[in-house]
C-alpha cells in the first residue's frame, strides 16, 4: 500500500500549529504582504506618500487640540515630536489589531474555495504593518534629528537598544488580540462595531496624548494595565529621555503579550477549521 | 496504474440546523440563561422543524459515511443532483473544511478548482495576478517563474496581461483563472463544473486540457451536472444521492441510473404529483400523445400527425390573456431538444373553463428515433411586466418514444437522435 501523504481527519489538537505548512506557503505570505502595499496607492496620485501624510496631519491636529486648546502637558517636550511617538507607536498596534481582527469575515469567499494555512493571512498583515511602520519610524527620526540638532530637548539614552523587542511586543499583542477577535466574529458581528470604539478607548488609556506623569499617582496602575502602555513610555523614555524606565510594567507587557498570543493561535487554530460552516 | 492514491473512509459531515437563530450573543446569552435556570434551549425549535432527512433530530448528513477508493490514472465522474452532497465532498477534499467523522487519505499533491481566479486582486496586473492565484493554489514562486509563459499562452489574453484584472471582461478573467489552475500539476485534480463558463471554443480546450492531464497518469475527479462532459471525460462514475453513493460503475451504467432514479416519478400519473411547483390556480391533470390514428400513445413515429393535449382544471381567477403555457423537450442526456410555447407562437387564450385541455397539434412530427421526456410549466404574466407568476409547473411531466419514420415522405428511414429541421436541399 506505501504510506498516504497526507490524511484529513476530523480532530486536531489544540496546538496543530503546523508551521511545516506556513513555511511551505511562505511566498504567498510575502505575495499577500506585497499585494496590500502595493495596491493600497493604485490610482493615487501621491503614492506611497500617504505613507509620511497621515501621521505628520494627524500629529498636527494632536498638537492644536491637545497641545494647544486642551494644554495638556507634553513633558517639556516640543509639542509635534511628543504626539508623533505616540501615534506612530500606536498605529502600528492598532492597524495590527484592527486589520487582523476581520481576517474571517473578510477572506470567507478565499476560504471557503481553497486550502491554506489561514494564519498566513493574520502573518501577512503584521509585516504589512511592519513595513509602514518603518516608514513612518523613519519619518520620526526626520523630526527627531532635526531637534536633537536645533533643541537640547531630545536626551536618548542606551534603552534605545530595546525598541526591537517593543516591536515584537507590539506585534505580537496586535496579533493575538486580532486572532482572538477574528475568531469571536466570525459568530458574533456585533464585535466588528465594538472594535472600532474599542481601539479608540484603549487609545485614550495609553500614554499617547500625555505623559504618565500628568496622571493621579493613586490612579496611574490603571493606565499601566493597558499592556500599550509600558511600550510607548519606554519607547518616549528611549528617544526623549522623558519619565522614566518601568522594567516590571514591561515585563508585565511581555507576558501579557505572551499570553494573548497563545490565547489567539488557540482560538483561531479552532475556529479556521469550522468557521466555514458557521460564518 | 493500480495504485490507490485517494481513500475515502467512512466519511460522513453533519450540519446543524437551525444555527441560523445562534448569530448574535444576545441568543447565546439568553440560551445560558435559561440553561442556568434548568429549561430548554429557546431556540431549539428552529431546527425540529426541519425533520425529513435528519438522525436526531437537529442535524442532517450533507454526507453519511461514504467509502471511495481512486485509483492513480483514473477520471472520476461524479453526478448527482442538487443538494446530493457534492460540494460537500469537494469541500472536504480540498480541506476548506473538515470531515464530522471518518479519514480521507491522499497519497501525491492534490488540488481542487471549487472556482477559478480565486483571490484575484482587481488593481493588479493580469502577470501579477497569476503569482498571486498561483500561490493562493499552493504554487511557490519558482514554480510560477518556470510556468509564467505557458499559462500566458494557454490563457489568450497575452495582450492585455500587463493591464489591471478589474479591466477584464469576466470572460477573461475565467481564461485567466482556469489557465492558472491547469498549470497546477497536481496529482490528485478536483474540477467543480468550471467547464460551465466561458465560450465554446474555451470550454474545449479546457476539456482538452483535462484530458491531457488524464493521460500524463494523473488522477481527476470532475463533478458536474452536465452529463455529456462526464461522458467524454470520465472512465468511471459515482452517482451520490442525499449523501449516500448510490451507484459506482462504469459510465454507461452510472448515467443512465441517474437519470433513470431522476424520472422515477414519470411513472406517477400527473393528478397525483406532488413534486410541482406554482401557486395551483391551474393544474395540468394529465398529459397524453394522441397518434395520427386518433389513439392515446407513447410511442409515435417521426413524420407523422398527431396532437399533445394537456388537461388542466381551474380553481382560482385569472386572466386568459395573460396566460403563458409551455413545454420542454429533452433528450435521454437530459439536454433540452425543443421549447413549445405559446407567445413565441403569438397565440392567445380567450377564454378558459374550470376544466379543459390545451392541444398542441401537429402536421409532422420532428423528433428523430429515441426516447424523450418533457416537463410542463404554467405561468401568469403580471400588469405586461417580464414578471411571471408560476401557476404549475411539472419536471419530468412524461416520456415518450419515437421510432424512425419517414419525415421527408420520400421512402428513407430517417436517422435517429435529434430534431429534424424542416429544409429545401437543392
Amino acid at each position: 500500500m506505501g504510506k498516504w501523504d497526507k490524511e484529513i481527519t476530523p480532530k486536531k489538537s489544540l496546538f496543530d500549529l503546523n508551521i511545516n505548512q506556513i513555511w511551505k506557503f511562505r511566498d504567498l505570505l510575502f505575495l499577500f504582504v506585497w499585494r496590500d502595499f502595493v495596491s493600497v496607492y493604485k490610482q493615487t496620485i501621491l503614492g506611497p506618500l500617504w505613507f509620511f501624510i497621515q501621521p505628520i496631519l494627524t500629529s498636527i491636529t494632536f498638537t492644536i487640540i491637545f497641545g494647544n486648546f486642551a494644554q495638556i502637558s507634553t513633558d517639556g517636550m516640543p509639542k509635534i515630536i511628543f504626539y508623533m511617538a505616540g501615534i506612530t507607536m500606536w498605529n502600528y498596534f492598532a492597524d495590527c489589531l484592527n486589520k487582523t481582527s476581520n481576517t474571517f469575515v473578510v477572506n470567507q469567499g478565499l476560504f471557503g474555495k481553497v486550502y491554506f494555512p489561514r494564519l498566513i493571512v493574520p502573518l501577512s498583515i503584521i509585516v504589512t504593518n511592519l513595513l509602514k511602520f518603518g516608514i513612518q519610524i523613519i519619518l520620526f527620526i526626520v523630526f527627531w534629528t532635526y531637534f536633537y540638532v536645533t533643541t537640547d530637548t531630545m536626551q536618548p539614552n542606551w534603552y534605545i537598544l530595546i525598541f526591537p523587542l517593543l516591536i515584537i511586543i507590539m506585534a505580537a499583542l496586535g496579533l493575538g488580540f486580532g486572532m482572538v477577535i477574528s475568531a469571536l466574529t466570525t459568530k458574533y458581528r456585533d464585535l466588528t462595531f465594538l472594535i472600532g470604539f474599542g481601539v479608540q478607548l484603549l487609545m485614550y488609556g495609553s500614554p499617547v496624548i500625555y505623559p504618565i506623569s500628568t496622571v493621579p499617582e493613586k490612579y496611574q496602575w490603571i493606565i499601566k494595565l493597558n499592556p500599550m502602555t509600558s511600550i510607548i513610555d519606554t519607547f518616549k523614555h528611549a528617544f526623549m529621555g522623558t519619565g522614566s524606565f518601568d522594567g516590571y510594567n514591561l515585563l508585565y507587557s511581555g507576558v501579557f503579550a505572551i499570553c494573548i498570543l497563545m490565547l489567539g493561535l488557540v482560538v483561531f487554530n479552532k475556529v479556521e477549521k469550522s468557521f466555514i460552516d458557521t460564518v | 496504474m493500480s495504485e490507490v492514491v485517494l481513500k475515502i473512509e467512512n466519511v460522513s459531515k453533519q450540519y446543524r440546523l437551525g444555527l441560523v437563530g445562534t448569530g448574535t450573543l444576545g441568543h447565546d446569552l439568553k440560551r445560558w440563561w435559561y440553561l442556568v435556570r434548568g429549561k430548554d434551549d429557546p431556540y431549539l425549535e428552529i431546527s425540529e422543524v426541519n425533520d425529513t432527512e435528519v438522525k436526531g433530530g437537529q442535524y442532517v448528513n450533507a454526507l453519511a459515511a461514504i467509502n471511495l477508493e481512486i485509483k492513480k490514472g483514473e477520471v472520476v465522474g461524479i453526478i448527482g443532483e442538487n443538494g446530493a452532497g457534492k460540494s460537500t465532498l469537494l469541500k472536504l477534499l480540498s480541506e476548506v473544511t473538515n470531515p464530522t467523522t471518518g479519514s480521507i487519505k491522499v497519497k501525491g499533491k492534490i488540488a481542487a478548482l471549487l472556482e477559478v481566479g480565486t483571490g484575484f486582486h482587481p488593481e493588479l496586473t493580469g502577470r501579477e495576478n497569476i503569482f498571486l492565484n498561483g500561490a493562493i493554489l499552493g504554487m511557490n514562486k519558482k514554480e510560477i517563474d518556470s510556468r509564467i509563459e505557458e499559462i500566458i499562452d494557454f490563457s489568450g489574453v497575452a495582450k492585455y496581461i500587463d493591464t489591471p484584472v478589474k479591466r477584464y471582461s469576466s470572460g477573461m478573467k475565467v481564461r485567466l483563472g482556469f489557465a492558472v489552475a491547469a498549470h497546477l500539476e497536481p496529482d490528485i485534480l478536483i474540477v467543480d463544473e468550471v467547464l460551465a463558463v466561458g465560450d465554446a471554443e474555451f470550454q474545449s480546450k479546457s476539456i482538452g486540457k483535462m484530458k491531457d492531464v488524464a493521460s500524463e497518469g494523473r488522477t481527476v475527479l470532475f463533478v458536474s451536472h452536465n452529463i455529456v462532459s462526464i461522458k467524454s471525460l470520465c472512465d468511471r462514475v459515482i452517482v451520490l444521492d442525499k449523501g449516500e453513493v448510490v451507484c459506482r460503475g462504469g459510465v454507461d451504467e452510472a448515467v443512465s441510473y441517474y437519470l433513470n432514479s431522476a424520472k422515477e416519478s414519470i411513472a406517477i400519473p400527473l393528478c397525483d404529483r406532488e413534486d410541482r411547483q406554482g401557486n395551483g390556480k391551474i393544474k395540468i391533470t394529465d398529459c397524453y400523445f394522441i397518434d395520427d390514428a386518433g389513439m392515446k400513445s407513447k410511442e409515435l413515429i417521426s413524420g407523422l400527425s398527431g396532437k399533445l393535449i394537456l388537461e388542466y382544471e381551474k380553481s382560482g381567477q385569472l386572466n386568459p390573456q395573460d396566460l403563458f403555457v409551455g413545454v420542454n423537450f429533452f433528450d435521454e442526456n437530459d439536454i433540452v431538444q425543443t421549447v413549445i410555447a405559446n407567445d413565441e407562437l403569438g397565440v392567445k387564450f380567450d377564454e378558459i373553463d374550470n376544466k379543459g385541455f390545451f392541444t398542441i397539434e401537429f402536421e409532422k412530427l420532428a423528433f428523430r428515433a429515441g426516447r424523450y421526456h418533457y416537463s410542463l410549466f404554467i405561468s401568469e404574466k403580471l400588469n405586461n411586466s417580464a414578471e411571471h407568476v408560476k401557476l404549475d409547473v411539472i419536471q419530468n411531466a412524461g416520456e415518450f418514444l419515437v421510432a424512425q419514420g419517414d419525415f421527408w415522405g420520400v421512402g428513407n428511414v430517417n436517422r435517429p437522435k435529434g430534431f429534424i429541421m424542416d429544409v429545401k436541399m437543392y
